[in-house]
């Protein structure tokens, strides 16, 4: 069996290639299937949303854009290279560590549980990737921390820690975290899920603001309102598969699909 | 009895009556709960504490005399410095190679992680005073130690086996091995422990796995692991009697130099005794110390501290209260 399928040996050098794409990807956890077979592209400057019951695969399929999880079968497409693997010849090689660390820094990604260093300030938590994957000059990474958080709204905390800050801050500094790679891409997983409902605007409305300077996001939520104003497209999943693609208006504002109206009358 | 009840002196054996009265309950007034347990306890720990004390003044064979002119002498204080060298260049010898050998075992390359299980399985295994001797012992097994590239011939370096091993090295290779082993799985518990988003954030945001281990799970993981570190430099300092098999002049060696001269054998015991122990509250204060730093930017998840390492510390001596609710209970294990 020979690694490329013909229709892909012309795609991957293509530079009309959509800034992700994700093509027949298919994964699973020992015998359960969590994703079976799945394909979108989101263009650069798109916002894509996607929502679906728990267990549906959407987390996954976000970790597996930037291969924080493997794929069994499918190629995910990031700036037209394959994420993960490299084509040389005719053949796939897995990427050694360092191209796959490359290609990671580039997405921007930003978690649940926000995961930032908690034995790191602030500052430090921001600069620290700068420093060490970019070699950036030091001075040169903190006038720029500085003001990343000064547009997450959070100049004033750069020097706690992390466990003194509420989740929406943390939340906020991770953003600014990832914002400091100069991602092209940033992937969010429910970034908004672990927040106390009072706290959960100040994270989205710095997320509206990086959707209107442009930036590429791939959006896990929970959040309908905020994926009805703020994406251009909107992907219901379930089971594993997509079941409706569209804008927000018609996937959200007029389902077609039995499932995607069940699933929104529910968290309605 | 509230206030108020005791000042209009009421009584109330009803509910009905109680709330046919108009009269407010207030909760601080209640009477604390009793503990006669703790009493009891402290009367017997008393009553022995008082005999220890006795004994320890009025036995004539102490010979407090003896204790007092050899506490200082020379041959102890060099003994003393004997011991604290050994217990710090083990320890800090044990824990590098420890992080090494963890690092082995948290490896995903099978070939390391088979060769760190095995080096722990085999210095876990034997008794340090065993591999002491064994160290001691070496140029029997061997008479040369070569350093080269084996089955060519080629020899970078080659010194006889009774130079390079001295009785101190013997000594060292034998402590610090020993520790390796435990503080392998120690630094592997840590890393552990440190939640796995860690290592995600940081390989999203391009770290390699080295970097990532390096600079964000290792700072992390050592912090857990301080206080079990400490522990072990307490065992450590006690461990560090037993070179007195191999001559070395150690703070034990030193004072059985000393009794074995002049027959003073309880006196000399007691003057070992009285530094070990307040070697090891030293390091107890240290390892308070540095929690205390370490903690900082890392609070409990409740807000609480955790518990001290000495008792009392914070919390005081309260036999006769109730837990206050700022320290009670400790939360298990590290905060």
């Amino acid at each position: 069996m020979t690694a490329l399928s013909t229709s892909n040996a012309g795609i991957a050098s293509s530079s009309s290639m959509p800034l992700v794409r994700v093509d027949q990807v298919k994964k699973s956890f020992g015998a359960q299937t969590v994703l079976d077979g799945v394909s979108f592209d989101v263009a650069l400057g798109e916002v894509c949303c996607i929502i679906g019951p728990s267990g549906s695969g959407k987390t996954t399929m976000l970790r597996c854009i930037n291969r924080l999880e493997t794929i069994d079968a499918g190629m995910v497409y990031f700036e037209g290279d394959p994420v993960g693997v490299r084509l040389r010849g005719e053949k796939l090689y897995e990427m050694k560590p360092r191209e796959l660390a490359e290609q990671r820094s580039r997405m921007g990604m930003l978690f649940q549980s926000f995961n930032l260093f908690p034995h790191k300030t602030v500052l430090e938590n921001v600069i620290e990737a700068p420093l060490l994957v970019k070699k950036t000059d030091r001075e040169k990474a903190v006038v720029e921390a500085k003001q990343l958080l000064e547009r997450v709204g959070l100049s004033n905390k750069a020097d706690a820690y992390p466990d003194n800050l509420s989740g929406g801050q943390q939340q906020r500094v991770a953003i600014a975290r990832s914002l400091a790679m100069r991602p092209r891409l940033m992937l969010f997983d429910e970034p908004t899920s672990a927040l106390d409902p009072e706290l959960v605007g100040e994270v989205l409305s710095v997320m509206r603001d990086l959707a209107n300077d442009g930036m590429t996001m791939i959006v896990v939520t929970h959040e309908m309102a905020f994926a009805r104003e703020a994406a251009d497209t909107v992907i219901f999943m379930d089971g594993g598969s997509i079941v409706e693609r569209g804008v927000p208006a018609d996937v959200i504002g007029n389902p077609q699909e039995v499932r995607t109206k069940a699933f929104l009358a529910r968290v309605h | 009895m509230s206030l108020e009840m005791e000042k209009r002196n009421m009584t109330f054996n009803t509910q009905q009556e109680l709330s046919a009265s108009g009269v407010r309950l207030d909760a601080k007034d209640a009477v604390p709960l009793r503990r006669p347990g703790r009493w009891i306890g402290a009367a017997i720990v008393l009553v022995l504490l008082g005999m220890l004390v006795h004994l320890l003044v009025t036995n004539p064979n102490l010979q407090w005399e003896v204790v007092k002119t050899y506490l200082f002498s020379g041959i102890i204080m060099s003994g003393l410095l004997r011991t604290l060298e050994l217990t710090a260049t083990a320890m800090l010898l044990g824990l590098f190679i420890g992080i090494i050998i963890a690092l082995m075992r948290l490896s995903a390359n099978p070939v390391l992680n088979w060769v760190s299980w095995g080096y722990i399985w085999f210095f876990r295994g034997i008794p340090p005073i065993v591999q002491l001797l064994f160290w001691y012992n070496l140029a029997s097994l061997t008479e040369k130690l070569s350093l080269g590239i084996p089955f060519f011939h080629v020899t970078f370096l080659s010194v006889t086996t009774n130079s390079a091993i001295s009785p101190y090295t013997a000594a060292l290779l034998g402590l610090a091995l020993t520790e390796s082993a435990y503080a392998a799985e120690m630094i592997r518990a840590g890393v552990q422990a440190v939640s796995r988003g860690q290592l995600e954030a940081a390989s999203s945001l391009g770290m390699k796995r080295g970097q990532a281990m390096r600079r964000i799970v290792l700072p992390q993981a050592l912090r857990i692991v301080i206080p079990p570190i400490f522990n072990d430099s307490i065992s450590m300092l006690k461990f560090t009697s037993l070179v007195s098999v191999l001559a070395i002049p150690d703070l034990l060696y030193s004072a059985e130099e000393v009794y074995s001269r002049t027959y003073q054998t309880i006196p000399l015991l007691l003057v070992a005794t009285i530094w070990y122990l307040v070697l090891s509250t030293i390091l107890t204060v240290i390892e308070h110390r540095v929690e205390g730093r370490l903690r900082r930017g890392h609070a409990s998840k409740d807000g609480r501290p955790g518990r001290p390492a000495m008792p009392g510390y914070r919390s005081r001596w309260r036999l006769w209260n109730g837990p206050s609710p700022s320290e009670e209970p400790a939360p298990i294990g590290l905060s």
